[in-house]
Parts: structure tokens; C-alpha cells; sequence
């Protein structure tokens, strides 16, 4: 269990502008993703966990012990924090052997301790075979096993990851992921990752912290941020929503309905807790929970028309684009049945909308 | 002809000591402007630079003053060694390591500085003190930059002329490098002995350089 509060702050320079983090978050066992666009402070908030920066002011905290507290003025080096580090580019010793990186992390325990743990994570790690070959001469998921082990054989008490998948291919990702979950159930340390990618966060997190210019936005299980992020700022991050400006003409909490003006068209909704009759807002819904119909006659209820401007093929299905940024999702067999239609209309079901 | 090796010799071994204590204390200095931050930290690099580009009329002034019998380092070294410093090989060194370090500490500095920040980080990470991370992790990553500078250092001393000849003099079969031996030579118009001496220290020089290079990384 870490607690953190940080706060660090970079003046303005000639190449960069300036930047202030100000975060306060806690993690516990399982996995916690922090997520974020570049330049959101993620690989910063490491980077003071593990020491290698000094916060200016604020508190760290791993179970019981203090690593950094302002006030009081301690900051442990990184040498005594014990937090498993895997870095974005795995930053495996070139000049050592995989079996040599293991024996470095490993150094502080007994010689015949450090010999039997060294091996025992090669095995598990399935790295026994490439043991005695340099990191430049195994394979990308090799070099990736050996950096988790690396971070995992001194027993840390969190594990902390930077954009752990970044760059990796299809398979190498999907290896990665089986691999963090055993560590998962094998080690049961906590973790903490870095990451841009929405379905790494679902991969990996139980929780999910997301940060935007240095300050936590929203925080949460995966599945409900997504299901309803807390405002415009964090949809946009989350980058798989329509965003619609509308009104709220009507709500009734009693029937559990609202009405919402978008455009020229009415659509009926859910109750929306926390909105009043008159406010301005953004409705918020995910392609795929939309539908698209070929039109003949008027639209229907919660159906508006619109003008297909293109159909992208995805690996997923085929996302259709309307006029006015508003995409729809369809899978294969359902476009086949449509892709004809000279008109369109856009369904919007009464429980996907959200409104921000 | 009548050859004097004495001169070819006594360059070896110049070079060879200076290079050695130039290694050291060049390798350190590396270290600290590689890796703190303090104020002056650019002048130190800045001054450990000055004798790449001072004549060496004012090198040898400056030795000859930090070096002399009545100076207190020269009195310090007679009081220790029961001799004084200036005018004998031991000088001559001291001048081929003015030139030797300035060499060493800049190559050094770029060579430590040039080692991934990520793997340091990662070796501390690790739990690894700062001595153990310099001899594990950084000075092996950087080593072949380094063998180039020592290699780099080492040429340059054996070639020394001004400042040695203001600090060492001209003593034949006591201070006279091959440099100096050179221009006595010359002066004396032994052209033979001055070319055979000029073809040694240049092939000499050639081939250590070939070897820096071979051993910089591409």
C-alpha cells in the first residue's frame, strides 16, 4: 500500500514551459494505472516514488515506513526505498548477462541465498536457456522477462511500471500481459504503472488514476470511469466518446426520465443526478452503444438523421462518421445489411446517454 | 653515428607515470563534474582546460613557481623526498602530466556523461551504492571512450618540449627527453641522430593513436 502526496514544481526554461505537479493518491495490492496524455507528470510521479527526483513538498509513504516527507525533511535514497523499477526501455546492463543483471539486483543477500534466488527467478521467468547471453542478443520478450525479474528478486514492496508496453507488437503485448498477471498471483506485489493506452488500463488496473497537466482528475475502477468520466476534460482523455452540446429541457426524478434538446431534435433519457432543467450540456456516449438504420419515413424515438461522411474499417467492425463528429460503431455483418442506405439515422438508446 | 637511447627511455617512462597519475586523479575529477552540481563546477572544468591552450612558456612559469625550492609545495616535496623537485626527471612528469589531463578529464567527463542516465538510475534502483554503480555499471559502459583518452594522454606526454625544458632542462642522461634531445640534435647539427629520433616518436605516436581509435566505440 503506497500513499503519496507530491508536489514539484519546474520553472519555465527556453525549451520548455513551465510545470507544477500537485497529486494526492493512494494505491493498495493489485494494480493501479496512472493515465494520462504526455507531459501529464505519469513518469514524474515515478520518478519521486522511486527516489530518483526529490519532491519539493508532500509526503511518501509504503506501508509503514516513510520515504519522503518534506516537513520533517527526510527523503530516502533510492537504494533504501525498495521499489521495483521496470523502465520503458527496460534498462537492462548491456555489458552483463541476464544472469549477471539478476546477480547485481541481488548482490546484498548471501552468496548461496543470491545463487538459488537467482536461479529460481531465471526458471520462472522461463529465461534458463538465454541466461548466459547479453541483453542485445535475446528476444524483446526476453529482455522484458528479465527486466520484471530483475525488479522483482529483491522482493520489493511495490513495483513500479513506466509505459511497460509501449512499442511493442501484437504478440509481445499480449505476452506482456500474461506475464504480469502471474506476477500477479505469484508475487502479489503491488504495482503501479504509467500508461497512455485505454485498454492497457482494463488489461492491467483494478484501479485507475487519471492525471491530466500534473493533477489527478479522476480516480476509479477502469469500468466506471469509462462508464461515466467525471467531466468534458476527462471524456476527451478517455478519446472514446461523442461529445454533444445539448440542453436539458425536462427531468423527473420520480420516472426516472429526463429530456435532452440536441440540435433540432428531443431525445429521451435517464434521470441525470447533479443537473438542473436549463443547463448546458455535453452528452457523452460510446460508438459502439449507438445505432445507425437506413431511414424510410420519419425518424423514430431517440433517432435523429444524418449524413454519413465515411466508413472506416476497424479491426473491431466498421465505424461510421456523420456529419457533425458524431461516429457509430457497427460490427460487419450489420453494415453489410445497411451499407446501401441513401439516408441515415442515428439511435441514440435512453441508457447510453450521459450527460457531462 | 653514436645513438643515446637514454633520452627514447626516459620519455617511456615520463609518459608512462604521468599517464598513470593523470588516470587517477583525471578519472576523479570526471567523476565529480560528471556527476555534482556545485557552484564554480564549469570554471574547475574550465581551469583543468586552460593548459590545452596556455603556451607552454607560461605553464612552465606557473610549475616553476608552484615547484621551486623556496615555494611551499617545493619545500613540502624536499622535506618528504630530501631533494628538490625542479631540474630533475621526476619535473619533467610533472610537466607531461599538465598536458596529460586536461586530455583525460575532458574525454573522461563526456564518457561518463554519455552513459544512459536510465541505467544508473536502474543500478540504484537496485539497491547498488554509488561506488559499486561507477565500477560496475558506468566505468565499464564508458571504458573504451577512457582506454582512448589514457592512450590519447599517453602520446601527448611523450611529446612534451617548452614546459619541460623550463621545469626538467636539458641534462643529458639525466632530464633530457626525446623531445628536448631532438632539438639539441638539431642544434648541434647531428641531422642523423635528429631523424632517426624524429621517425621513432612518430611511429610511436602514430601507433598508439591507431590503437585509440580502434578502441573508441563507433
Amino acid at each position: 500500500m503506497i500513499r503519496a502526496r507530491l508536489r514539484k514544481t519546474f520553472p519555465a526554461r527556453p525549451d520548455s514551459a513551465s510545470f507544477s505537479l500537485d497529486l494526492e493518491f493512494q494505491a493498495a495490492a493489485g494494480g493501479t494505472v496512472l493515465f494520462g496524455p504526455s507531459g501529464a507528470g505519469k513518469t514524474l510521479t515515478l520518478d519521486l516514488i522511486a527516489g530518483f527526483l526529490r519532491p519539493d513538498d508532500g509526503r511518501i509513504l509504503l506501508d509503514d515506513e516513510i520515504l519522503f516527507d518534506g516537513a520533517a525533511g527526510v527523503c530516502l535514497a533510492p537504494q533504501a526505498r525498495n521499489c521495483g523499477y521496470v523502465f520503458q526501455n527496460y534498462a537492462l546492463f548491456p555489458h552483463m548477462t541476464l544472469r549477471q543483471n539478476l546477480e547485481f539486483a541481488a548482490e546484498r543477500r548471501p552468496r548461496l541465498e543470491r545463487h538459488r534466488r537467482v536461479n529460481e527467478m531465471l526458471e520462472r521467468f522461463r529465461l534458463s536457456d538465454a541466461a548466459g547471453r547479453r541483453p542485445h542478443e535475446v528476444s524483446g520478450g526476453q529482455r522484458q522477462r528479465c527486466s520484471i525479474a530483475r525488479a522483482l528478486i529483491g522482493a520489493p514492496r511495490l513495483l513500479l511500471f513506466d509505459e511497460p508496453a509501449q512499442g511493442l507488437d501484437a504478440p509481445l503485448r499480449a505476452e506482456f500481459y500474461e506475464v504480469l498477471r502471474q506476477v500477479r498471483t505469484e508475487f502479489k506485489t503491488p504495482m503501479l504503472l504509467v500508461t497512455h493506452d485505454l485498454d492497457e488500463c482494463f488489461e492491467l488496473g483494478e484501479e485507475m488514476l487519471v492525471v491530466r497537466e500534473g493533477r489527478l482528475v479522476q480516480s476509479g475502477p477502469p469500468a466506471s470511469i469509462l462508464d461515466q468520466p467525471a467531466n468534458v476534460d476527462v471524456a476527451r482523455l478517455l478519446g472514446v466518446f461523442n461529445l454533444i452540446p445539448a440542453e436539458i429541457r425536462a427531468l423527473d426524478p420520480g420516472r426516472n426520465t429526463s429530456k435532452v434538446q440536441m440540435g433540432e431534435y428531443e431525445l429521451d433519457g435517464p434521470y441525470f443526478p447533479g443537473h438542473l432543467k436549463g443547463d448546458r450540456v455535453t452528452i457523452c456516449t460510446r460508438p459502439e452503444l449507438l445505432a445507425a438504420r437506413a431511414r424510410n419515413g420519419r425518424p423514430g424515438g431517440n433517432q435523429i438523421p444524418a449524413k454519413l461522411e465515411r466508413a472506416v474499417e476497424k479491426p473491431q467492425g466498421i465505424r461510421l462518421e456523420f456529419a457533425g463528429g458524431i461516429a457509430v460503431d457497427l460490427g460487419r455483418s450489420e453494415y453489410e445489411q445497411i451499407r446501401d442506405a441513401k439516408e441515415w439515422l442515428i439511435e441514440f438508446p435512453r441508457e447510453s446517454l450521459r450527460v457531462l | 653515428m653514436q645513438m643515446d637511447w637514454f633520452p627514447l627511455w626516459l620519455s617511456l617512462r615520463v609518459a608512462f607515470l604521468s599517464t598513470a597519475i593523470a588516470f587517477a586523479i583525471g578519472l576523479w575529477l570526471a567523476y565529480i563534474l560528471a556527476n555534482r552540481e556545485f557552484r564554480g563546477k564549469e570554471v574547475l572544468d574550465a581551469a583543468v582546460t586552460l593548459p590545452l591552450v596556455l603556451p607552454p612558456t607560461v605553464l612552465g612559469y606557473y610549475l616553476l613557481v608552484l615547484l621551486a625550492g623556496n615555494s611551499p609545495l617545493g619545500r613540502l616535496w624536499e622535506h618528504v623526498f630530501g631533494s628538490p623537485l625542479v631540474f630533475t626527471w621526476k619535473a619533467a612528469v610533472m610537466a607531461a602530466l599538465l598536458h596529460a589531463l586536461p586530455l583525460l578529464v575532458k574525454s573522461a567527463r563526456a564518457a561518463l556523461e554519455s552513459v544512459d542516465r536510465s541505467l544508473e538510475r536502474a543500478a540504484r534502483n537496485l539497491g547498488a551504492s554509488e561506488w559499486r554503480l561507477f565500477w560496475r555499471v558506468t566505468l565499464p559502459l564508458a571504458r573504451r571512450s577512457i582506454f582512448a583518452a589514457v592512450a590519447l594522454a599517453f602520446a601527448r606526454s611523450l611529446g612534451d618540449f617548452g614546459v619541460t625544458l623550463m621545469v626538467a632542462g636539458n641534462i643529458p642522461g639525466r632530464t633530457q627527453t626525446l623531445a628536448v634531445a631532438i632539438y639539441d640534435a638539431v642544434e648541434a647539427g647531428n641531422t642523423a641522430v635528429a631523424r632517426t629520433l624524429v621517425l621513432i616518436i612518430s611511429a610511436v605516436a602514430l601507433l598508439i593513436l591507431t590503437l585509440a581509435n580502434r578502441w573508441s566505440p563507433r
